[in-house]
Formats: structure tokens, sequence, C-alpha cells
């Protein structure tokens, strides 16, 4: 199978691979797996007091759609509401990576990184 | 397709792989497209879509998660090829270490020592998995077939990096 141009960008040059320190409280962790696969996936938003996303690492064990897909919503995100960066859809990633229908699940997964990431800051800000 | 009734085996996932393998040779036997080259088109069909039925229900029965995988879906609960994300912080925290230590292989002094502390850790916890997966499955109710697809979703993990643990074995040597 051939991977897009914009895939084989993110895998051989990933954009923000890396970790926060899980403590600190303007961090938000947000962890996913695929049971297909065993792609594992963490993704870390770092949010401001006004609830705007600052930052983003990730750190994917996957194949290179997975890598790809969550390099580029690291990209996405910043300077993003958590509101706004709620609303990514899997299908906007899938349709920027080109990524064929068995690479969909890797779109998914990056999808739902977000919404734990979020999920996991609302839960620690009591809201 | 029940593939137990097929092997005249219980529907459960304790199975004895020698009986496995007994039955499909014999059914392989029985089946056999040569056997019915004499018969009928219909019947030249039949044997070979059977004995197309007859690999795939070996295959499937083979290996366990397959195995359970087909024990759940008689039961109506169907997770093969579901795209669903896998979602509980914890035990994927502890997958990311797995796969940290895996990575760190390469790079070590002594990479013996490492592959064998991951291959002890991955092996242990597949057979607790293993083990709980059984239970779920012999209770036979819908609430234990919840968890055991869930046991199912974390196996594949583990399964997987277990291959990937080989594969690094394999540049080590």
């Amino acid at each position: 199978m051939a991977y897009s141009t914009k895939v084989i960008d993110h895998y051989e040059n990933p954009r923000n691979v890396g970790s926060f320190a899980k403590d600190d409280p303007s961090i938000a962790t947000g962890m996913v797996g695929a049971p297909a696969c065993g792609d594992v996936m963490k993704l870390q938003l770092k949010i401001n007091a006004e609830g705007i996303i600052e930052d983003a690492k990730f750190k994917t064990y996957g194949c290179g759609s997975a890598i790809a897909s969550s390099s580029l919503v690291t990209e996405w995100v910043k300077g993003k509401s958590i509101d706004e960066a709620a609303l990514i859809k899997n299908t906007d990633i899938a349709q920027e990576l080109a990524l064929p229908p068995v690479k969909i699940h890797c779109s998914i997964l990056a999808e739902d990184a977000i919404k734990a990431a979020i999920a996991d800051y609302k839960q620690r800000h009591g809201n | 397709m029940n593939y137990f009734q097929l092997f005249h085996l219980p529907a459960q996932f304790e199975l004895d792989l020698t009986e496995l393998g007994t039955r499909y040779l014999e059914l392989q036997r029985q089946f056999h497209p040569d056997k019915h080259a004499a018969g009928s088109e219909r019947d030249k069909l039949m044997a070979v879509q059977q004995a197309a039925n007859i690999n795939d229900a070996y295959h499937s029965l083979k290996q366990p998660l397959l195995r359970a995988e087909h024990l759940l879906a008689l039961r109506g609960l169907k997770i093969s090829n579901e795209q669903r994300s896998f979602m509980e912080p914890a035990f994927l925290m502890q997958q990311m270490e797995l796969r940290e230590l895996l990575a760190e292989i390469s790079d070590a002094s002594d990479p013996d020592a490492l592959i064998d502390e991951a291959d002890q850790q991955i092996q242990q916890q597949k057979k607790a998995l293993l083990r709980q997966l059984q239970s779920a499955l012999d209770a036979n109710n819908p609430e234990h077939d919840h968890q055991a697809a869930d046991i199912i979703r974390k196996l594949k993990f583990f399964f997987k990096l277990q291959h990937e643990l080989e594969l690094i074995e394999q540049t080590q040597d």
C-alpha cells in the first residue's frame, strides 16, 4: 500500500514528539489504543487559564498512518480553544492525509485522543 | 456458521488441540474434492465450499483469541473488525511503558537482559489475561461476555507486543 506524500512527510518529520510532565496542572493527557492493530497513542495538551491550547506533544507506537494522524493533530490543536479542538473530526484528518479506507481507524484514534485529553482536563479542573 | 458444531466440539473456550487436529484431518478427508470428483456439479461445488469452511473453522478454533471471538459472536456479541478505540488509561500507560522498554533494547549495553525482562512481563500478563478470559467465557452470561470482550481487546495488545519483541530478537541475532 502506498502512503500519501503528507503521511510520509509527517512520518519522516513528525512534529511535536515527546512528553510533558504529567502532573503539571496545565497538562491534559489522552491515552488511546486500537486493539485491532495494537497501536498506542498518547496526546498531551498544554492548556492555559483561558482554555486555549498553547502547545501539544504526542507519542505514538504504531504504523505510519497512526504517527502521521497524531503528528497532524498536534499542529491543528495549537491555538485552538478546547471546545474548538473537540470539533476536529476523524474525517478531516483522513481527508488531509488522504488515508485509504483500511487506515481510517488511525484517524479515529487521533480524534479519540483529543477527546480523551479534553476529558482528562475537565475531570482535573472539575467541570 | 458454528465452527464448534462443524467440528463436533462443545461450544466452549477450553479446547483439546490434539482432538481439534484429529477432527480436522477426518473432515478434510471426508470433504476432499477428489472424493467428490464423480459426483454432480452441485456435489462438487458443495464439497469445495465445505472444504473452505473446514479450513476457516480450523484456523479460527486453533487460535485462542479467534476462538474466543467466535464464541462471543455465536452468543450475539460481535467484536471482530471493530474500529472502536480502547480507552483505559492505566492499561494503555502500561502498554506505553512496555513499548518504551522494547525501544530501549537496540541501544542497551545488555540487550538480552532487556529482552528477557520484556518477555517475562508480556508472558506473565498474557497468562493472567487468558485465565480471566477462560472464566469470563465459562460464566456464559451477557455481563461476563462483555468482560470477556474487553479481555480479548487487552490480549490483542499483548499479542502485538510479543510480535514486536520477536522482530527485535531477530535483528539482535
